[in-house]
C-alpha cells in the first residue's frame, strides 16, 4: 500500500465520478466568490493594511482597490522600519499570488481509481473529518508525537498551535537547517545571542560592509538593501567575496573573485594580518573578549602568503581589504550572510566571520550589530500543551546538541524506517513550503515521503509536494486573510498586521480557520477559545494599548524601547550568554562538544575534469520557488539561466541561448533543460544558477519546465555535524547538448 | 566581452526582440502609392507637352488603374492601424512635421485628381457612357475648359506622393538605415520608373512603348546613382549608419537586396532594355514587369531591413 | 516647468521592482511594460565592470514620437512630458518606428502606450511617480529642472551623468548618474 500510494500524481482529478462533484463544487464556489467580490466592491476602505508573505522579510503595506473593486496594487507602509514604504519587486508582485488562475481552488483528498492515484474534490468537511480521523487512529498507535510540520511563513503559527495542542513539539522549517542555522550558532557560540530575521546588521551606519558569498540586491532582502544603498550614498566601502560577479561586487570597492570552497582560508587569513599589524580594537578585546592568546597563536599560521595559494587572491589583497576594515572599524559588518550551508563546516566558517567581527569591535556598535528589541505581545490565554513523551531533537539525539532549532532534515531523516530508528514520524502536516524543491537530496525526501501514513499540505499553489500529498488543503493567499500579528525585532520594537483585502476566492479558507476547525474535529476546541482571528487579534491589541480597529487604520504600531541598549554604551560591562560570560573567540561550547573551539581550515571537494561546481542564488523578483508561476513576476523572469564562463562556452561549443541539461558527479541528470548565459560574470570552474525554478507539476502553467531546479541536482549533502545543517555546494555538473526537448526549450 | 542584456524580461508586442511594428501593409501601400504616382505624373506630363494623342496609353488609358492602386493602397494602411476605430483622426488635424500626415492629406487630393482624371477620359475610353445628368456634362466641361491647370496640380502632387513614399521612413532618425535624405529621391525615381514600366507594359503601340522604355532606362540609371551613393552616405556616417549599411554588405539582407533588386529589379531589365531598343527581339512584358518586381522587393527590404537597424547605447 | 528623472546607476541592483510598480499602478497588462532594466557588462573575468540602468521614456525635448505622430495624439503636456491621447490615436505606429529608445509600444487595445512620469495620476496629485516612490535603493529621482531645489536639480549639480544616445538629438530628459 505505502509504495503505490505515494505515487506522485501529475493530474489533478481523473473519473467521471470526481468530475462530477467538482464541477458542482466549483459552480458553488463561483457563486459564492461573486457574492464576496460584489459585498467587497461596495464596502470595504480604500486601502486595507497587510504585511507580505512573498518572503520572510514581512514588510508591511497598504492594499489598494480600483474603482472596481478589484486588487490592484500593493505599496509599502511608511512606518514600517522592514520596508520602509517602499516594498521589493516580489511584494509589489504580490497581487499575482492572489490572482494567478492555477492556486489550488478546493480541498483533495488522494483515492484510487481503476487502480490508479488520483484526487477527489471533496468539501472542507470531509477533508478535516478524514484528517481527524486518520491523525486520531494514528497517534492512538504511536502516539500524538509522531506528527511533524514543516513550515515556512505565517501558517506556522496557527498549525504549530494546533499541532502543540494535539501533542507534538516537532515544528521546524528550512529556515534553519538549509539555510541560516550555522550563522545562529556560529554567533550564538561566539556572542551568545544569534542574528534574527530581520538581520540586526547596521548597514545604514556602516562605513565598511563586507559580504562573503551574499549577494545583497540578488536577494532582495529589503530594508538589508536599503540600508546598503543609504549606506553607498554616505560613501561606505564594500567588500564582496563572490566566484561570481555579483550586482554587489559591482558596486564593491573591493571585489575578491575567491576560488570556490576556500572562503575559510581567507577569513583565516584576515585575522592572521589583523592580529600580527595591530589592526583589531585592543581595548574591545581585553574587555569582552575570551581566548585572544589562543586565537592569536592559532592564526599566526595563516599568513596571507598560505592563503593565496589557497584562495587565488593576492596576498597583497588580502592585506588591503582587512586595513580598509580596520579602518572603518568598529562600523563594519563582516555580514553573517542568510543561506549558508554551503560545505558541511558552515558553522565553523560563520565563527570565524563571528571571530573577525569581534576584532574589529562591530558587535554592539554603530555601522555595525545593534541590539534589537522586540514588541511583547501577551498571547491569549490557553490551556497548557500537554507534555510531549518525546521532543523532536530525540529524532537526532546525540547529534546536533548546539542546533537551536529543530532540524527539518533530521525530521525527515528520522521519518524513514530503520533498524535502531525509533522515533519515526508518521503524519506531515506541510505548509507554505515546497519541500522537494527546498530539502536536498531529493531521493532522501521522497522515501521519507513514502514511509508516511498520512501527508497534509496546505498550500495556495499545486506546487510538486502536493504531488505527494493524501490530503490537499488549499489555503487563500495572504491578501484575503487575518494572521497573527508581525512582531520581529528591530531597531524600534513594533507591530504589524493582516487585514484581509478581499474575501478568500474559490473554495480556499484561511490557515487560522483550518487550524481551529481541524483542532475542533480532534477535540481540541479548548486551545482556541477564540470566536475568529478579529476576535483574537483584538484582545492581543488591548493588552498593548492598541485596538484591531487602530491597527486597520495605521497598519504598523511603534513602541518605545523598554531598554536603551541599541548600541554598547563605551566601556559598558556586558555579560554575554556564554559559558564565560564573554564574547568567546575560543569557543568552549564547541570544544565541549568535542569540535575545533577554534575555527580550521578543511580543504572541499574539487570538480573533476569535465565538471564545475553548480553555485545556485536568488534573483531580486522571485522567492525561492514559490513565486515562479505567479504571473506579475514571471514577466520579469520566467526562467533560470545557466551562467557560463565564455572559456568553458568555447570549450564545450555553447552559444548563448542554447539549451542544455546538466548531470551531476552522480549520475543525476536535470529533468529539464536551461538556457546558457555566457557570461565573463562566473568564474570559470563554476557555473550559476537561480534557485526555484524547473518545476515539474504541469499545473503550474507559467512554471512548469521552465528551467532546472538546482535542488534535483543537490546530491551530495554535507552534514554539519554541529547543527545538521544541510552543505550543498559541493555538487559538480556536466553539460549535456544532446537530448529530448521536454522544457522551455521545446517553445522555441 | 561587452554582455548587454534586459534583465527585466521586456517582451513587448511587435517591439521585442527587434521591431517589428510594420509588416506587409506599409511597404505595399509604399510601393501602390509610388506606382500610383509614377503613372500620374506620366500622364499630367505627356498632357501638358501636348503629346496626349501620342501616347494615348500614359495619357488616359494607364490613369484607371490608379484610383484602384491608391484604394488598394489605402485599404493596407487602414489594416496595419492598430486602432482602426479612429481612422478619422488623421484627418482632423493638419501636421506639416509627421509624414504620415503629410502622406494621409496627399492623397486626400491626389485620391479625386486621379478619378477626375478617369472621368476627363472615360467616354473615350468607353464610348458608350453617358453621364446621364446635365450638370456632370457641365462639370466634365468645366474641367477639360482646364485641363492644363489640373494637369499642373497633379504633375506636383504626384511628385510629391512620390517623394513622400520615402519620406515616411527617412523621416525616423531612430532607424539609421532609413535615416538618409536619399531615400525620397529613391523612392520617387524607383515609383516614376514603376510608372512607366506600367505604361510599357499596358501600351499597344511600339512607337509608346521605346518612349517610356527609354525614359524608365534612364530612371533605372538614376535609382542605380542613387542607390550606390545612399551606401557612399552610409559608409562615411557614422557607427549606427555604417552597421546599417552592413545589412545590405554581407549582412542578413546582402542576397535578397543585391539578387532582387538590384540585379533582377535594375540591372536585368536595363539590359533587357537597352537590348529591346536596339532591335532585338524581347517578350516586351518581361522587362516592365522585373521593374515593378524589383520596386516591389525594394520596398519591403528597406521596409524590414529598416527594423532591424538601430542605434547603440 | 520640465519634468526630468535622474537613475543612480551606482544603486541600481536591477531588481526590477520600478517595472512592477509601474505595471500595477498604471494597469500595464502583463506582458507588456512601460520601463525596463538594462545590464551592461565590460571586461574580462575578472577585470569586470557593471552598468545597470532603470529605462523608460526619455520624455525627449525633442520628440521624434511628437514629430511623426499624424494626428496629434503625441503630444508635449505638463512640464514637457510626452504624454498619448487614446482617443486621438490611431496606432499607426509611426511614433513607435521613430523612437530611438524602443520605449513605445502598441496597447492590445489599440492605442500606443508608453511610460506618462505617472503625471495625471500621481505626479499631478503631489506624488512621485509609481517607480520611483517605490524603488528600495532610492536610485530613482524625480523632479522639475526648473526648480534647482528639486532633487533632480540638486543630484544632477553634484553628480556625472549622461543621457542615452544624445546624438540622436532627442534631447532626452532621463538622465544617468555614472
Amino acid at each position: 500500500m505505502k509504495t503505490t500510494r505515494r505515487q506522485f500524481i501529475k493530474v489533478s482529478t481523473m473519473g467521471a465520478g470526481s468530475l462530477a462533484v467538482g464541477a458542482s463544487i466549483g459552480k458553488w464556489t463561483r457563486a459564492s466568490g461573486l457574492l464576496g467580490e460584489l459585498t467587497a466592491g461596495t464596502s470595504t476602505p480604500t486601502r486595507t493594511p497587510t504585511y507580505c508573505e512573498v518572503c520572510f522579510w514581512q514588510c508591511a503595506g497598504w492594499v489598494y482597490k480600483d474603482e472596481k473593486g478589484e486588487i490592484q496594487k500593493i505599496v509599502g507602509n511608511d512606518d514600517d522600519p522592514h520596508c520602509n514604504g517602499r516594498f521589493c519587486p516580489r511584494g509589489t508582485g504580490g497581487v499575482g499570488q492572489y490572482t494567478d488562475g492555477d492556486r489550488l481552488k478546493t480541498p483533495m483528498i488522494r483515492t484510487k481509481v481503476d487502480g490508479v492515484d488520483s484526487f477527489r474534490e471533496v468539501d472542507w468537511d470531509e477533508a478535516l473529518d478524514y484528517i481527524a480521523s486518520k491523525l486520531k487512529d494514528i497517534s492512538s498507535r504511536y502516539g500524538p508525537e509522531c506528527v511533524a510540520l514543516f513550515t515556512h511563513g505565517s501558517g506556522g503559527a496557527h498549525f504549530g498551535h494546533m499541532l502543540k495542542a494535539f501533542g507534538s513539539q516537532a515544528v521546524t522549517a528550512p529556515s534553519f537547517a538549509q539555510c541560516r542555522g550555522p550563522r545562529e550558532v556560529g554567533f550564538l557560540t561566539t556572542f551568545g545571542d544569534i542574528i534574527y530575521s530581520p538581520e540586526r546588521t547596521d548597514i545604514r551606519d556602516t562605513r565598511c560592509l563586507v559580504l562573503i558569498g551574499s549577494h545583497l540586491g540578488e536577494n532582495m532582502h529589503n530594508g538589508q538593501v536599503q540600508e546598503m544603498s543609504d549606506a553607498i550614498d554616505k560613501g561606505a566601502s564594500i567588500i564582496t567575496v563572490d566566484p561570481r560577479f555579483s550586482t554587489v561586487a559591482g558596486k564593491s570597492k573591493f571585489w575578491l573573485p575567491i576560488k570556490p570552497g576556500t572562503d575559510m582560508a581567507l577569513l583565516l587569513a584576515w585575522m592572521n594580518v589583523l592580529i600580527e599589524n595591530g589592526w583589531y580594537d585592543k581595548d574591545y578585546i581585553t574587555r569582552y573578549a575570551h581566548g585572544f592568546d589562543q586565537l592569536k597563536e592559532h592564526v599566526k599560521k595563516y599568513t596571507p602568503e598560505w592563503a593565496f595559494g589557497i584562495t587565488t587572491l593576492a596576498p597583497d589583497l588580502i592585506r588591503k581589504t582587512a586595513k580598509e576594515m580596520f579602518n572603518a572599524s568598529p562600523a563594519v559588518i563582516i555580514h553573517p550572510g542568510r543561506h549558508v550551508t554551503w560545505y558541511g563546516d558552515d558553522t565553523q566558517r560563520l565563527r570565524a566571520v563571528a571571530i573577525l567581527n569581534a576584532l574589529l569591535g562591530s558587535w554592539g556598535r554603530r555601522g555595525g550589530f545593534y541590539q534589537p528589541e522586540k514588541a511583547k505581545v501577551p498571547d491569549f490565554p490557553v490551556p497548557p500543551f500537554p507534555t510531549p513523551k518525546h521532543q523532536p531533537t530525540e529524532a537526532y539525539k546525540g547529534k546536533y546538541n548546539l542546533a537551536n532549532e529543530v532540524v527539518s532534515n533530521g525530521i525527515c531523516d528520522a521519518t524513514i524506517p530503520t533498524p535502531d530508528q525509533n522515533c519515526s514520524y508518521k503524519v506531515w502536516f506541510v505548509n507554505g513550503t515546497n519541500l522537494l524543491a527546498a530539502l536536498p537530496d531529493q531521493e532522501q525526501t521522497i522515501k521519507a515521503l513514502e514511509a508516511l501514513e498520512l501527508l497534509v499540505v496546505i498550500d495556495t499553489m499545486p506546487v510538486e509536494i502536493t504531488g505527494y500529498a493524501d490530503v490537499i488543503l488549499p489555503e487563500c493567499t495572504y491578501l484575503e486573510r487575518y494572521d497573527m500579528l508581525r512582531k520581529s525585532g528591530h531597531r524600534e520594537p513594533n507591530i504589524a498586521i493582516r487585514v484581509p483585502a478581499a474575501q478568500p476566492k474559490y473554495n480556499t479558507k484561511p490557515a487560522d480557520w483550518i487550524a481551529k476547525n481541524l483542532a475542533e474535529k480532534l477535540g481540541l476546541g479548548a486551545w482556541f477559545p477564540w470566536k475568529n482571528m478579529e476576535e483574537l487579534l483584538d484582545w492581543q491589541l488591548n493588552q498593548v494599548g492598541s485596538s484591531l480597529e487602530e491597527m486597520k487604520r495605521i497598519g504598523v504600531k511603534k513602541f518605545p524601547r523598554q531598554h536603551d541598549d541599541l548600541y554598547f554604551a563605551p566601556g559598558e560591562d556586558i555579560a554575554f550568554n556564554t559559558n564565560t560570560g564573554k564574547i568567546e573567540l575560543y569557543s568552549t561550547d564547541m570544544e565541549a562538544e568535542g569540535f575545533d573551539p577554534l575555527p580550521v581550515y578543511t580543504a572541499h571537494e574539487e570538480p573533476a575534469e569535465g565538471f564545475y561546481r553548480l553555485i545556485y542564488g536568488r534573483a531580486p523578483m522571485h522567492t525561492f520557488s514559490r513565486t515562479a508561476n505567479n504571473p506579475n513576476l514571471t514577466d520579469l523572469m520566467d526562467e533560470n539561466t545557466l551562467w557560463v564562463n565564455p572559456k568553458v562556452a568555447k570549450l564545450w561549443d555553447l552559444k548563448a541561448g542554447q539549451y542544455v541539461k546538466l548531470k551531476n558527479q552522480d549520475g543525476k541528470v536535470s529533468t529539464f533543460s536551461i538556457k546558457v548565459r555566457v557570461t565573463e560574470r562566473i568564474r570559470w570552474d563554476s557555473v550559476y544558477m537561480v534557485h526555484g525554478f524547473g518545476h515539474n507539476n504541469k499545473k503550474l502553467s507559467r512554471a512548469h519546465g521552465r528551467g532546472i531546479n538546482d535542488t534535483e541536482l543537490v546530491t551530495n549533502v554535507k552534514i554539519d555535524p554541529v547543527m545538521g545543517g544541510t552543505g550543498m555546494r559541493g555538487n559538480f555538473v556536466t553539460f549535456i547538448t544532446d537530448f529530448e526537448t521536454t522544457g522551455k526549450e521545446a517553445e522555441s | 566581452m561587452r554582455e548587454e542584456l534586459i534583465i527585466s524580461g521586456r517582451m513587448n508586442r511587435l517591439v521585442d526582440p527587434v521591431l517589428n511594428i510594420w509588416h506587409w501593409h506599409i511597404p505595399l501601400y509604399l510601393f501602390l502609392g509610388g506606382l500610383a504616382a509614377g503613372i500620374l505624373f506620366f500622364a499630367a506630363l505627356v498632357t501638358i507637352q501636348g503629346k496626349a494623342d501620342k501616347y494615348p496609353t500614359a495619357a488616359k488609358l494607364a490613369p484607371f488603374l490608379t484610383p484602384f492602386l491608391l484604394a488598394l493602397g489605402l485599404l493596407a494602411l487602414f489594416l496595419d492601424l492598430n486602432h482602426k476605430l479612429f481612422f478619422w483622426r488623421l484627418y482632423t488635424t493638419i501636421r506639416l512635421e509627421s509624414p504620415m500626415s503629410w502622406g494621409a492629406w496627399t492623397l486626400m487630393v491626389v485620391m479625386p485628381l486621379s478619378l477626375i482624371w478617369c472621368a476627363l477620359n472615360i467616354r473615350e475610353i468607353f464610348p458608350r457612357w453617358d453621364w446621364k445628368y446635365p450638370i456632370l456634362f457641365k462639370t466634365e466641361a468645366f474641367f477639360k475648359n482646364n485641363l492644363l491647370t489640373i494637369s499642373w496640380i497633379m504633375l506636383v502632387f504626384s511628385l510629391i506622393l512620390g517623394v513622400y513614399t520615402g519620406i515616411l521612413f527617412s523621416a525616423f532618425n531612430a532607424r539609421p538605415l532609413w535615416n538618409t535624405s536619399i531615400l525620397g529621391p529613391l523612392f520617387l525615381t524607383s515609383g516614376l520608373s514603376t510608372g512607366a514600366a506600367a505604361i510599357v507594359l499596358m501600351s499597344k503601340q511600339q512607337t509608346e512603348r521605346n518612349y517610356f522604355a527609354r525614359i524608365d532606362l534612364m530612371l533605372i540609371g538614376i535609382e542605380i546613382f542613387l542607390i550606390i551613393h545612399m551606401f557612399m552616405g552610409f559608409l562615411a556616417s557614422t557607427q549606427v549608419h555604417i552597421e546599417a549599411a552592413q545589412l545590405f554588405l554581407g549582412g542578413p539582407y546582402t542576397t535578397v537586396f543585391w539578387m532582387f533588386v538590384f540585379s533582377f529589379g535594375l540591372v536585368v531589365p536595363a539590359i533587357l532594355e537597352i537590348l529591346e531598343l536596339r532591335g532585338f527581339h524581347m517578350p516586351h512584358w518581361l522587362a516592365p514587369s522585373l521593374v515593378l518586381f524589383g520596386g516591389i522587393m525594394l520596398r519591403f527590404i528597406m521596409a524590414y531591413a529598416g527594423q532591424a537597424s538601430r542605434w547603440l547605447y | 516647468m520640465r519634468y526630468a528623472m535622474a537613475v543612480d546607476t551606482k544603486k541600481c541592483v536591477g531588481c526590477s521592482d520600478c517595472v512592477v510598480a509601474c505595471q500595477t499602478e498604471n494597469k500595464v497588462p502583463i506582458g507588456y511594460c512601460r520601463d525596463w532594466i538594462v545590464e551592461v557588462t565590460d571586461g574580462t573575468y575578472p577585470q569586470l565592470e557593471i552598468e545597470i540602468r532603470s529605462e523608460r521614456c526619455n520624455h525627449c525635448d525633442n520628440s521624434p514620437c511628437v514629430r511623426c505622430c499624424p494626428t496629434g495624439a503625441s503630444h508635449y503636456a505638463d512640464g514637457g512630458v510626452v504624454l498619448v491621447t487614446h482617443e486621438a490615436c490611431i496606432g499607426c505606429g509611426a511614433c513607435i518606428a521613430s523612437c530611438p529608445y524602443d520605449a513605445r509600444y502598441p496597447h492590445p487595445d489599440g492605442y500606443v502606450d508608453k511610460c506618462t512620469f505617472c503625471l495625471e495620476n500621481r505626479v499631478q496629485k503631489g506624488l512621485n511617480p509609481a517607480c520611483v516612490s517605490v524603488c528600495p535603493t532610492k536610485c530613482l529621482y524625480f523632479g522639475d529642472l526648473d526648480d534647482p531645489n528639486s532633487p533632480v536639480s540638486l543630484v544632477l549639480k553634484k553628480r556625472k551623468w549622461k543621457t542615452l544616445i544624445p546624438e540622436a538629438g532627442t534631447d532626452p530628459q532621463l538622465y544617468f548618474l555614472v
